[in-house]
Order: C-alpha cells, then sequence, then structure tokens
C-alpha cells in the first residue's frame, strides 16, 4: 500500500511540473475558459476511465469503449433528433417513434452495461480471453455505428424535446462543468467502494491472485463480470455526455482511440496491467495529465500532428520512471 | 584432504536481520552433508552465497584451498557448484535434451546441433540411470523425473559440488527413493553433496555428515554414528521436542459423511469416507492417487461429477467453495504460495480475506475490527511477526502455513481440510501445527489431512485411508498402521494379513 502512495505521489509531482511549465509559456492555460474547458473533457474521460480502470485491476483489458462510445452516440441522437430518424433494417420499426429523453439516457446507459455483461459472460464463462472478446468489440461497435448510421455524421443541432438534459450536462455548476462535477461524485462513490468496501477487496483479490482469492470462497467469475458489467455502465453514461459535447456524432470517427486514453490514464495512475493494483486517485491523476498534456499542445502552438508523439512520450517517460524506481527498490531489498 | 569448498565466517545482514553471522562450511570429495535447520536458520542465505546468487558481506571462500569469489551463477558454474533449487527451474515446453542444454545448445553451422544434444543427453541420463528417451517431453514427466533432469543438467555442467535444496519436498515415497539411490551413485564418483532436507528419516538413511544450523549459526555437526532424530531435533530448534502423543480411538459422532464421490480425475472411481467429530482422518498414497483431487471436490474448487456430501447429516447440495466455507467445511490447500495466501499481501489482510462480511456493515469494511481479529488471531497461532501488516512473502514457510491455518479458524470450521499441512515446514512450526490439530480436533473440528510424509501419517492420525489411482484400497487404524501396510495399499496390491 505504501508503494502505491509512492505511485501516486509520483504522477502528482509530473502534473505539477507539467501544469507549472505550460503556465509559465501561456497565461491562457490558468485563464478561466481554458479551465473549464480542460476540466469539462476531464469529467467525460474520467468517468470511463474508472470502468476501464476497474477492468485493469481485476487484470483484464476493456477495449471496446471507443466504439460504444460511437455506436451508443448514434443511437442517442437518432433516438432524440426525430429530423435524424431514418432507421436501416432490421430497426425500421423506430422510424418516427417519440422517445422520451428519460427514456432514452436510461436505454443508452442499459444498452453500455448490457454490452459489458455480454462481454463479462463470454470472459468468465465461455472463458475467452478478455483482449480478444473486447477487440472485437471495438470492432463490432464501430462497424454497427456507421450501419446503423448509414455512415452520416447524426447530430442534435436544433431539435426539440430534451433541452433539459442538454442544458444538464453541458452547464454547469458555480463555473465547474457538469461532467466535472459528475466525475467528482462518481469518484468519491468509486473511492469508497474500491478501497473501503469487501467488494474493493474481493477485486483486488482476482486481480492479485484468482486461484487464491478463489480457494477463500470469493466468487471470481461474478467479480470479474461485475468490472465489465460497471465498465459497460460508465461508458453509456459517458457517451451520453460526449454525444452532447461534441454535438454531432461522426460514426467513423467518434471515440477513436478513447480506449487507449483510459488504458493510458489507469496505467499511468498506478495500475498494473498484470492486476491487482491501483487506485481511484491514480486514475484521476492520470487522466488530468492526459488532458493537461493535449491542452499544452494546444496552447504551446505544437503543431497539432505532434499530439499524440508528445502523449506517447509522457506515458512511456511516466512508466519508465516509475519501473527504475521500482527497480531500485527491489535491488535495495535483494542486496 | 582438503575439502572441495569451505566457507569460512560468512556474514550476511539485511536490512533489520543478520541472516548469517558467520557461518563456516566444509564439502569434502565423496561426501553427502546433510544441512539441516529450521527455516529461517539461513540455509539457503548460505547455499545462495555458493552457488553465486547472493554476495556475503564477511567471510570468505576457498575452493581446493584457494580463495575465490563468486559473483554470480555462471562463475559458480565455471568453478563446479551447482545449485539445484526447492522450486525446479525446468521448462515443461522442451523434452529433456533441450532442459539439459538449455542456453548452451550445441551449435554447428550457426543451427542448433541436434543430434550432439541427443547423444551426450543420452549419455548423462545413462550415468544418472534415468531409463527415458531424451525426447520425453518435460511435461509428461513425475516431478522426481523432472528432479533428475535439473541433477543430469548439473553433471553436464561439470559440476563437483551440488547442492540439492529440499530434492524431496513434493516427492513420493518410491519417487523419493530413486532420487536417493543417485545421490549415492554420485558420492561413489566423487561428487561431494550438500543435501538441504526437513525431512529426517531420509538425511539419517543418506547423510555421512549431519551440519545444523540456527538463527544464522552453525549449531553443531553430527558424524554418521551419532545421528539420530532426537540428536538433529536437539540440534535445530535447541531443546528437545515431544512428538505427537498416540491417542485412544476417537468415537464422536460422524461430522463428515462422503458417499460416492467421483472426481474428473478418475470419473470411473467412487470414493466414500466418514470423519468423526473430533478425528483426524488421514488421506496416504501415491502423488496421483487422486487425494488433492477428492479433497477438493468436496471443498468445491474442483468438479464433483457425482456424490453426496454431508456434515452433520445435513446434505450440502451446491459445491462451490463459498458454500463449503459457509456451512463449515474449509481447505487448506497443498500450494500455499500459488493459491493458500495471496504472499504479495499482508497477514492481516489474508487473515481476514474469507471472512470479510464478519467485518463489514453495509457492505463497507470496519478496519478496526479487522485489524483486532487479525491481531488477536494471529498471536493465538504464533505467527512470528510483531506487525500485522509485513507481507506474507517475507514470512517463513512455517509462519506462512500458520497464517493460512489462522484464515480458517476465523470461520470457525467444522470440518477442516488439510492438504500436505506441513510441505516445507521447519521442525518447530511443524509441532505447533501438530499442536493446533490437536487443539482443534478437542473442540470437536474433524481434520481431513492429505499427507505424504510417513512420519506425519503415522504420527497424527487416528484413521488412515490410503488411495490408489482413485480409489480406498483400504481405511487402517493408527494401531495397526505400518510403513510397510500403507504402502502395499499405496500401490494397489490391497490388503493382506
Amino acid at each position: 500500500m505504501k508503494g502505491l502512495l509512492r505511485k501516486e505521489t509520483g504522477i502528482f509531482i509530473l502534473l505539477v511540473v507539467v501544469c507549472a511549465a505550460t503556465a509559465m509559456k501561456s497565461h491562457e492555460f490558468l485563464g478561466v475558459e481554458n479551465l473549464q474547458n480542460t476540466s469539462r473533457l476531464i469529467g467525460m474521460y474520467g468517468i470511463f476511465s474508472i470502468g476501464v480502470g476497474l477492468v485493469i485491476i481485476t487484470g483484464g483489458i476493456d477495449l471496446s469503449v471507443g466504439s460504444m462510445f460511437a455506436l451508443l452516440g448514434v443511437l442517442l441522437a437518432m433516438l432524440l433528433n426525430r429530423k435524424e430518424n431514418d432507421w436501416p433494417w432490421p430497426l425500421g420499426w423506430l422510424d418516427n417513434r417519440y422517445w422520451p429523453w428519460p427514456v432514452a439516457v436510461l436505454s443508452i446507459i442499459g444498452l453500455g452495461s448490457l454490452l459489458g455483461t455480454f462481454h463479462g459472460f463470454l470472459i468468465t464463462r465461455v472463458k475467452l480471453q478478455p483482449f480478444i472478446v473486447t477487440l472485437c468489440g471495438l470492432l463490432f461497435y464501430r462497424g454497427m455505428a456507421r450501419y446503423i448510421a448509414g455512415d452520416e455524421t447524426k447530430g442534435f443541432q436544433d431539435a426539440k424535446g430534451f433541452e433539459a438534459l442538454q442544458n444538464f450536462v453541458t452547464g454547469n455548476v458555480w463555473g465547474f462543468p457538469m461532467t466535472f462535477v459528475l466525475l467528482i461524485v462518481i469518484s468519491v462513490i468509486m473511492w469508497i467502494v474500491l478501497h473501503r468496501s469487501v467488494y474493493g477487496r474481493h477485486l483486488f483479490a482476482v486481480g492479485r491472485n484468482e486461484e487464491a482469492a478463489r480457494f477463500s470462497g470469493i466468487n471470481t467469475k461474478r467479480v470479474i463480470a461485475s468490472t465489465y458489467i460497471l465498465s459497460g455502465f460508465f461508458a453509456g453514461f459517458a457517451a451520453i455526455l460526449i454525444a452532447f459535447y461534441t454535438n454531432s456524432v461522426a460514426p467513423s470517427s467518434h471515440g477513436n482511440f478513447y480506449e487507449l486514453y483510459a488504458i493510458a490514464a489507469a496505467v499511468l495512475g498506478g495500475c498494473s496491467l498484470r492486476g491487482g493494483e491501483g487506485s481511484i486517485v491514480g486514475i484521476l491523476l492520470g487522466t488530468i495529465l492526459l488532458q493537461v498534456l493535449q491542452n499544452l499542445v494546444n496552447l504551446l502552438g505544437i503543431p497539432s500532428s505532434l499530439n499524440y508523439a508528445v502523449m506517447g512520450a509522457v506515458i512511456l517517460l511516466g512508466v519508465l520512471a516509475d519501473q527504475l524506481l521500482a527497480n531500485r527498490r527491489s535491488a535495495k531489498n535483494a542486496t | 584432504m582438503d575439502p572441495l569448498v569451505e566457507v569460512r565466517g560468512a556474514v550476511k545482514r539485511y536490512p533489520g536481520v543478520t541472516a548469517l553471522g558467520g557461518v563456516s562450511l566444509k564439502v569434502y570429495e565423496g561426501e553427502v552433508v546433510a544441512l539441516i535447520g529450521e527455516n529461517g536458520a539461513g540455509k539457503s542465505t548460505l547455499m545462495k552465497i555458493l552457488g553465486g546468487l547472493v554476495r556475503p558481506d564477511e567471510g570468505e571462500i576457498l575452493i581446493d584451498d584457494r580463495q575465490v569469489t563468486i559473483d554470480s551463477v555462471s562463475r559458480a558454474t565455471e568453478l563446479g557448484i551447482a545449485l539445484i533449487h526447492q522450486e525446479l527451474n525446468t521448462l515443461d515446453n522442451l523434452d529433456v535434451a533441450g532442459n539439459i542444454y538449455l542456453g548452451r545448445e550445441p551449435t554447428r553451422f550457426g543451427l542448433m546441433d541436434r543430434a550432439k544434444m541427443r547423444v551426450d543427453a543420452t549419455a548423462l541420463l545413462a550415468r544418472i540411470g534415468l531409463p527415458i528417451s531424451v525426447d520425453t517431453s518435460l511435461q509428461d514427466l513425475s516431478l522426481a523425473q523432472k528432479q533428475m533432469v535439473e541433477i543430469a543438467k548439473a553433471l553436464s555442467l561439470n559440476a563437483r559440488v551440488l547442492i540439492m535444496d529440499e530434492p524431496t519436498s513434493s516427492l513420493t515415497f518410491t519417487e523419493t527413493e530413486q532420487l536417493l539411490k543417485i545421490v549415492q551413485e554420485l558420492r561413489t564418483k566423487g561428487v561431494g553433496i550438500v543435501y538441504i532436507s526437513h525431512r529426517l528419516g531420509e538425511v539419517k538413511g543418506i547423510a555421512d555428515r549431519v551440519v545444523a544450523m540456527r538463527d544464522g549459526q552453525n549449531a553443531g555437526e553430527l558424524s554418521k554414528e551419532e545421528v539420530t532424530h532426537e540428536s538433529m531435533v536437539r540440534l535445530m530448534v535447541g531443546r528437545d521436542l515431544d512428538r505427537v502423543a498416540a491417542r485412544e480411538n476417537v468415537a464422536g459422532a460422524d461430522r463428515l459423511v462422503v458417499r460416492n464421490l467421483r472426481t474428473s480425475r478418475y470419473p470411473n472411481q467412487k470414493v466414500s469416507f466418514e470423519v468423526k467429530a473430533g478425528e483426524i482422518l488421514c488421506f496416504a498414497g501415491l502423488v496421483g492417487a487422486g487425494r488433492s483431487e477428492a479433497v477438493q471436490a468436496i471443498f468445491g474448487t474442483d468438479p464433483r461429477l457425482e456424490g453426496d456430501v454431508l456434515l452433520d447429516g445435513a446434505s450440502i447440495a451446491k459445491e462451490r467453495p463459498v458454500d463449503s466455507i459457509q456451512s463449515g467445511i474449509c481447505l487448506v490447500p497443498e500450494d500455499r504460495r500459488q493459491v493458500g495466501l495471496i504472499v504479495e499481501w499482508s497477514v492481516k489482510t489474508n487473515i481476514t480475506l474469507p471472512g470479510l462480511k464478519k467485518f463489514s456493515r453495509a457492505g463497507l469494511i470496519d478496519r478496526k475490527s479487522e485489524t483486532a481479529a487479525a491481531t488477536a488471531q494471529s498471536k493465538s497461532f504464533n505467527v512470528k511477526t510483531g506487525n500485522m501488516d509485513v507481507i506474507v512473502s517475507t514470512l517463513s514457510g512455517g509462519n506462512q502455513q500458520k497464517v493460512v491455518v489462522g484464515k480458517w479458524m476465523m470461520q470457525d470450521p467444522k470440518v477442516l481440510i488439510m492438504d500436505e499441512p506441513t510441505r516445507g515446514v521447519d521442525v518447530g512450526a511443524k509441532a505447533e501445527i501438530y499442536e493446533l490439530m490437536r487443539r482443534l480436533t478437542s473442540q470437536g473440528v474433524a481434520i481431513l489431512m492429505v499427507s505424504s510424509d510417513m512420519e506425519e501419517v503415522l504420527g497424527v492420525s487416528d484413521r488412515v485411508a490410503v488411495m490408489h489411482e482413485g480409489a480406498i484400497t483400504g481405511v487402517l487404524l493408527r494401531r495397526d498402521c505400518s510403513e510397510e501396510g500403507i504402502m502395499r495399499l499405496a500401490v494397489g496390491k490391497g490388503q493382506e494379513a
């Protein structure tokens, strides 16, 4: 547990350094508008990163969330905006039906959870590898999104009937973007769940040593499946926020690579891909760092083509530093 | 005659502990030196120094009377020292020849020279008398045979000193005998052998000299004539241990009844037996007889194809571990480090893992009562750690096993299944675990033990059920037990008068 704390301290220092450097170079960084927009993004990314992080803590992986955003985003736009309502076979029966937004929202989150349940079923009951199952999800959901949308961008434009929802998720609370506030609420709940509850302890046990957990009377299959369900649930939740943030959903590019942001955030924040390690605070710090880096590229006038290169380099450096420290620690213990 | 290897005054300090406080050891040509001592006495550290895995802080090593520095495994190999670890380092996906020459495969024109490798490996196997083909895949070999492959590998390195760290801890009786025969042959060929074992019977049979260690110090030496069970124990623990006293027959009510149990390993065999309250029933037999599978099928970690498990007359319908634990059947598994414990976790979190619900309200853990309960539990079991947050992997095997037992005691078991409860556990801790078992039985707990340690089978159990290829070939009362009688049943020859 102490080692974990140190891991979080490391990334926290890195974050402070990056923020300070950016703030010195660019006055905009600490401007209200920039902070608001960055924290709005942090809110959206953080929510689904927590879901993916839980999966990673049990030693699994979820590659499907990015494509889920496209599929769920397309569905949401088509359910809410009647102008976009042109469903392909075999969904023609949905044409020109009116969906009240609460029903649509619940359906989207429900569908996300359902897809997660399906992943969990394939992984724990059919015993397929998580990487394969969710990789197929990544491909399949992307394809479905494009098919259902007829490969056209779907959006909300000025359609009516769901203004309350739109204003809610794109609005602010005392100046804080709603997505950020939602992330804080979810983080507090998930922190308690992960670090203080029996379920959380079981999650770490399964991730660290699944067999030992099973021999201790833990229903390991149920625990593992539950993390995919939670990941799907949070993906459904985030899908709504992301769709309203972009306001239009291009099925072939919406949410591209987002699963990798989540994995990177979790790993930067101290989750081990071998399972059994990680924390909510770490995942949050990882998410924030990634968004600040993105922001830094924009603000400092670095060519946006270098965007991914910068992020890749920083993640590598972060993980490298962590590994070097770990090596040093274990060398110290061994001699 | 000069010793092959001599260690003088080796000191090794780790943060907070002195593992070795000036230990000396001599190994002569063609002798078997048994190194005995409790876990944590420093045997492994001493051997790692010779094997080039650990460097001593002080002291010197002499080979053929010349002072040497062993700073790597390859240096140790050059000097003719080979170390066979307790955990085997063979690769199951390669064949015998591939394992023996792993990392130094002979080459011809830059390609692996399979033919030469096979010929050389065949000669080596002939030398140690292992009658298998060098093309056999390691996964098809028994543990003993794998161990012999390791020995062949050591010989192929022209080892003059062979260090064996508990080579028999996972072997059966017959496999052990086979291994000991090879050790004796190596001795006649002039190899110096350091033999580390907790099995005193074995040591007595094979050692030319016994060197005992205690708390990182030399605790004394015994010549072949002086070696007795008692003299060795006295040197190791510094006091006499009372052996487990024989008990009168237990006449309690049937606590655990198993009827027609079929396991996936032996689907054509049915096993039926019962354990009384306060009784210790031992499953004896050869490794692979289906004993572990049977107890795991009862506990629920292995599939139960058919059969009923009754606890105090009530049937346990579901067969998941969680149901067994709730009804009071707990399992101390054979593989402590892989499945018995989460070794990267603390003592506290391991002890409380199966019963977290007891320390939680509305799904949230009450950390104060968790700590209090774990502390009380580990004190009552004499786990030697001052701190509940100590990581389990840093504890000795005996203390680890006490943590496993302690974790199940928290569940107030009615039936405790113990699969090889004292494997890799030192003499002192062994006695404590037996004492614990006695305490439990006096409280009416039924204990079902699986053991391959003959001394334990004969010394601890009230009744012995011997298994052979998935079936129980005989059940003996303790007073009717003899090593020969058990062996006869274990190889399936049936009970003879």
